[in-house]
């Protein structure tokens, strides 16, 4: 397939571009960037992004796809069908399943899989301890060469603090990059969201900000003590937001990331007992959404991750207290970064991008995320002024679980070519 | 009729308007409670059913007479011996029993928010009896019909409500009442036990019971679960009962004529000492009896949902 993307404004931070030019793919290989290119040849397909922006595909750092052991509330197919339509081209998905991928087999089922389909790139994580357990670790090395990109003990905190100093030092040896699920589980004591009014006029258990912040904090020290580097996974508090911009100022490697959810909404979005509001972190209050932004603006925090976590119908409507966690992210995260980050001023539509892209490939030491020639073909095109209204039930994934169902959010993914293919064509998966 | 609403969930979404109108029609009911014979029309053909999941004596009981001196069909469902132990979900239980023609449905869960999820699925009238740490309304609606009793009024009066406020359904519904119709609600207790952003609902907070009992009208004393100690929110029952517990000595720091109240089961010796319990300013018992009055007015108010009202002209 050959395709020419004429006109369109190509924002690229990694490569500090941001200029109208044109791209020209061939063999799922970008093959020439400039100005008014004319290749020659027959069955070139020219897609008119003028007025439009062209960047690198998206890359999320934290998903679940459910597949192998969930396939109820997602599988494969439909998570990367899902990822595409959100414009991201590389996704890497959280070991939860069942089985865990705490070993080989799973990588290697999970990444043939995607790649036979090819609606994105899917790069596991790998657990940290066997089974998620958090008792002893995972064969890391073993993961790291059948192709995880990180490992994490998502959805469970290491409580253990040993063998979390253990997991941070034994991995940096890997060059694998450790995602922290910050949770003190003695404090969230059976909670079910922020603890703060919300959770007292409802009458639900409360889960403090320090359950997470103690657990940051912990880990900033071991990775400090140790010389090692960590990620905080969705980070969601003030007290988070400061305590990763202090180790940083201190040269610690540390690195973070945020969710849509936690600068667009706060715990007031679960009145009413709405189980789509319901998630872990927990939605916390306008003053932490407002310490997510300036984290944002000022670089503490890397990267925008979606946390996508699709359920069946069933585990949503339910009892508030036995209702699962989490909501679905790929198709609402970019234009809620544009509508509540971009046109709020909070970040540009580089920085932006940046953060879904380039950045958390860094973090996790991938290849993606910018726009070189000779690289595989990895875009997303938007309009940043096109409106449109969230509607659930036109969603690629299998989980409709979205707090924005009805929102009008503006820039809609309009291309999504994935390894020089293209996946969605106008707003429509092929 | 409370504003032709289907259900009653809870006093945090219900207007003092339709407080005391419920307030209002229980003076009727207790009049007739008062009679040798309590059988009325009321509910005739309709059928009540209680779907409890958590152990209750007197909540349970109370309903149960209120519908059937209200001639109403009446039928209870235990959470355990039924489908629920057979791992159906809340929403199937309640679908089923709606479709066994049932008008009001009442019932108690130990999640918040229980009876807020099946209400919009059936076609019964759903009553709250107690959701999790959420709301007891019918229990605060007795609270605040023997406070009028015995006080005249509402608007203006201190009530002190003291103990474990964290847990309790009873004191949010209490809170949510009370405010609404004008009085001054202070509570106190171990700080372990007060949840946070309490003073945003329009309560004063103390962390201690004798500053919250200071002139109060009322004294309100809820129960502590004694399996909370286990969990570390508070040392031990002796250490509760010395600090936060009201005793003869502690309760003169309320106005002479308080009422003493407490929705029951009391852990004498606890919450009350049982001198206060038994004493002359008590009105738990009374309580109880209003328990009724106020369950037969609000079954009948929802009852009458679509029909037209005399009273309008």
């Amino acid at each position: 397939m050959k395709i020419l993307i004429k006109g369109g404004r190509i924002i690229d931070p990694r490569n500090n571009m941001d200029t109208v030019t044109d791209i020209y793919i061939e063999k799922g290989i970008i093959s020439e960037i400039g100005t008014d290119l004319d290749p020659e040849g027959l069955e070139i397909e020219v897609i008119d992004a003028r007025g439009k922006i062209v960047a690198p595909g998206l890359v999320d750092m934290h998903c679940h796809l459910r597949e192998p052991g969930f396939e109820y509330k997602e599988d494969i197919e439909s998570g990367t069908k899902s990822a595409a339509m959100g414009g991201f081209t590389s996704v890497a998905c959280m070991p939860n399943t069942n089985p865990v991928i705490d070993n080989a087999a799973v990588v290697k089922y999970i990444v043939s899989k995607a790649e036979s389909l090819g609606y994105a790139n899917v790069y596991p994580i790998g657990a940290i301890s066997k089974g998620l357990k958090g008792e002893e670790l995972a064969e890391i090395g073993e993961l790291k060469f059948a192709g995880v990109v990180g490992i994490s003990d998502d959805g469970r905190p290491v409580s253990k603090s040993g063998l979390m100093r253990r997991a941070l030092e034994y991995a940096s040896m890997f060059d694998v990059t450790v995602i922290s699920h910050c949770e003190d589980m003695d404090l969230v004591n059976d909670g079910h969201m922020n603890e703060g009014y919300m959770s007292t006029y409802l009458g639900l258990r409360g889960i403090t900000r320090a359950a997470e912040e103690v657990m940051v904090s912990r880990d900033i020290l071991i990775a400090e003590a140790t010389k090692t580097g960590v990620h905080i996974a969705h980070v969601s508090t003030r007290g988070s937001v400061d305590l990763v911009r202090q180790a940083k100022k201190r040269g610690v490697r540390v690195t973070c990331e945020t969710c849509p959810h936690y600068f667009t909404l706060t715990d007031k979005a679960v009145d009413g007992f709405n189980t789509n509001a319901k998630m872990n972190p927990p939605l916390r209050t306008d003053d932490d959404v407002e310490a997510i932004k300036e984290g944002l603006a000022d670089g503490t925090i890397d990267a925008i991750a979606t946390d996508h976590a699709p359920h069946h119908i069933d585990e949503k409507n339910c009892e508030f207290a036995i209702a699962a966690n989490g909501i679905v992210g790929f198709e609402t995260a970019l234009s809620l970064g544009i509508t509540y980050l971009v046109n709020e001023g909070v970040l540009s539509i580089n920085q932006l991008i940046e953060k879904m892209s380039a950045n958390p490939a860094d973090i996790l030491g991938l290849n993606k995320g910018s726009l070189m020639v000779n690289r595989p073909a990895d875009i997303v095109i938007f309009d940043t002024d096109e409106e449109y209204t969230v509607n659930v039930s036109g969603f690629e994934s299998k989980g409709k679980n979205s707090p924005y169902d009805g929102w009008k959010l503006k820039g809609r993914v309009q291309y999504t070519i994935v390894n020089g293919r293209i996946v969605v064509n106008q707003g429509i998966l092929l | 009729m409370l504003g032709n609403k289907k259900d009653l969930l809870g006093l945090k979404d219900i207007s003092a308007e339709d407080i005391k109108s419920i307030l209002h029609n229980a003076e009727t009911m207790k009049y007739i409670l008062s009679q040798k014979n309590k059988k009325t029309p009321h509910l005739q053909g309709r059928s009540v059913v209680t779907l409890f999941y958590e152990n209750s004596t007197r909540t349970r009981l109370s309903f149960e007479l209120a519908s059937k001196y209200m001639s109403a069909n009446s039928a209870n469902i235990a959470a355990s011996g039924s489908s629920v132990a057979k791992g159906e979900t809340l929403i199937d239980t309640a679908k089923t029993i709606d479709a066994m023609g049932t008008d009001i449905l009442i019932m108690r869960h130990s999640m918040s928010g229980a009876p807020h999820l099946i209400a919009p699925l059936v076609k019964a009238s759903v009553i709250n009896a107690g959701d999790g740490m959420n709301e007891h309304p019918t229990q605060a609606l007795l609270d605040i019909f023997t406070i009028r009793e015995k006080k005249g009024r509402i608007e203006g009066l201190k009530v002190a409500i003291v103990g474990d406020i964290y847990h309790s359904r009873v004191a949010r519904s209490n809170i949510y009442g009370l405010t609404k119709l004008g009085a001054e609600v202070c509570v106190g207790g171990p700080s372990t036990l007060i949840p946070e952003g309490m003073e945003q609902m329009g309560v004063k907070v103390f962390k201690s019971v004798h500053e919250a009992l200071i002139d109060a009208d009322v004294v309100m004393a809820l129960r502590i679960q004694l399996e909370r100690q286990k969990k570390g929110l508070f040392p031990s029952v002796r250490e509760y009962s010395r600090f936060f517990g009201v005793d003869e000595k502690r309760l003169k720091f309320a106005k002479p004529d308080a009422l003493v109240m407490h929705p029951g089961p009391v852990n004498r010796g606890v919450e009350f000492s049982s001198s206060v319990v038994d004493g002359d300013q008590s009105v738990i018992n009374e309580q109880v009896t209003n328990g009724v009055a106020v369950r037969m007015a609000v079954m009948y108010l929802l009852s009458r949902r679509g029909q037209v009202n005399e009273n309008s002209n």
